[in-house]
């Protein structure tokens, strides 16, 4: 086995880890993932070799899916079957997926591999972001932000039996074959091991193909996650790439926050959830797109570029990439600000409406 | 139980899932090169990162519950 240099920490270091944590945990306790992308950058700045913050990322995401699943479960929110049979699915794409990288990699070296990871943030984030956030703003235009109710899609999948592959759900009071939850499950994983963010394929898949409400989608990604990280976490720790310490700082943050992310759900409408994974996909989409034309170059695949281009270029992204996060953050403090004034007023006329 | 007992039990639950957690966050950074030489060590030993995972979000997890109620941020009943 290579050895591997795990880097000096120090307290700049640990804070720096505890913050993007805290942000990332909140963001994943309110929408059930996409808090984890911005953290293999971040690790990758502090001089942490690639490998070792993709798994010390995983071993941070596992433990803390399942303290944000079981806070979400107390609040009724998670489908555990669902969870646990699109989970076990979406293991089988992330061993794909990384089957997938390293081909690429040994193929197109380094470079090949960030282009490919950067066309699918792209092309995945922009076309469900871009569903997503066109149905949260019709969704708001139409006044319809109480209930949400099953698409189309959703009542078709539903409708559809399968003799010997039908599982009743009891998110949704319905049975579905396990013929669609599968490769949608297969799917989570795939993206999960490209981008490190399978949720971006998983709550959407729930809410618009199996028709759960966003509130049970993104809770029941939760458990999705856990079973990805578990397995994704053994996969490298078996390599010895994981560095616990990074791991367990990340965590120390982002426990915090998927404490606060969980209860802020149980303030806002159900498509405040749509709303916010919208602008993050949407925003992360920018901060990718705008890396291409430097794997491009690098690529011989156009015009050489200057390396103060370059390096003006991948620093834009990576700061697109935590606005991405910082504003999906915000707007779930400011719906849980607003959602506690709202719960208040609504006790205040309660008790001033109550007979003696 | 009254109002203050309650308060009560909670701030002791807070102090004791914060003192095991930063206890456990203290060991590993005083030992981090003997817990980082053998969780890192591949193979079998991977069981050693994903216990140690396990066990800070245990305690670490219940820390922050505790944290945040006793800020008065619960869930909506």
């Amino acid at each position: 086995m290579e050895s591997l240099n795990f880097i000096q920490l120090d307290l700049v270091n640990g804070l720096y880890l505890f913050i993007v944590g805290f942000v990332g945990g909140l963001v994943s306790g309110f929408i059930g993932s996409g808090g984890a992308f911005v953290l293999t950058p971040a690790m990758m700045s502090l001089g942490v070799p690639g490998i070792v913050a993709v798994a010390s990322n995983m071993c941070h995401k596992f433990p803390k899916a399942l303290v944000g699943a079981l806070k979400r479960a107390r609040y009724g929110q998670v489908d555990l079957k669902m969870g646990l049979i699109m989970g076990v699915s979406a293991e089988a794409g992330v061993l794909t997926g990384a089957h997938f990288q390293e081909i690429i990699k040994q193929r197109f070296g380094d470079i090949g591999s960030n282009l490919y990871v950067s066309l699918a943030f792209v092309l995945v984030l922009g076309i469900v972001g871009g569903f997503v956030m066109r149905d949260t703003i019709k969704t708001h235009r139409a006044g319809q932000t109480e209930e949400e109710k099953p698409g189309r899609l959703a009542l078709w999948v539903q409708s559809v039996h399968i003799p010997g592959t039908m599982v009743h759900f009891k998110s949704i009071n319905a049975s579905i074959s396990v013929l669609f939850t599968i490769p949608l499950g297969f799917a989570t994983g795939l993206l999960a091991a490209t981008i490190a963010v399978g949720g971006f394929i998983g709550v959407p898949a729930q809410i618009y193909v199996l028709g759960l409400n966003s509130l049970m989608a993104s809770a029941t990604e939760l458990v999705i996650a856990f079973v990805m990280g578990v397995g994704g976490t053994i996969k490298f720790a078996w390599s010895g790439y994981v560095d616990i310490r990074l791991a367990m700082i990340i965590l120390a943050g982002s426990l915090f926050g998927i404490q606060l992310g969980a209860i802020g759900t149980t303030y806002v409408k159900p498509y405040m959830i749509k709303l916010v994974m919208g602008v993050i996909m949407l925003t992360v989409m920018v901060s990718r797109a705008l890396v291409i034309p430097v794997y491009m170059s690098q690529l011989d695949l156009m015009p050489a570029m200057a390396p103060a281009t370059m390096t003006l270029l991948k620093n834009t992204s990576f700061l697109i990439m935590i606005l991405a996060l910082a504003l999906g953050a915000g707007i779930i403090v400011v719906a849980l600000i607003q959602g506690r004034r709202a719960a208040r007023r609504e006790s205040l006329s309660v008790v001033w409406q109550s007979p003696g | 139980m009254s109002a203050g007992n309650q308060v009560s039990h909670g701030f002791q639950k807070l102090i004791l899932w914060g003192a095991l957690s930063i206890a456990l966050y203290a060991a590993l950074l005083i030992f981090e090169k003997e817990v980082l030489a053998i969780s890192s060590q591949g193979r079998w030993y991977f069981i050693v990162p994903v216990v140690i995972a396990f066990v800070f979000s245990f305690v670490h997890g219940h820390f922050t519950a505790e944290f945040w109620e006793s800020l008065g941020i619960q869930a909506k009943k």
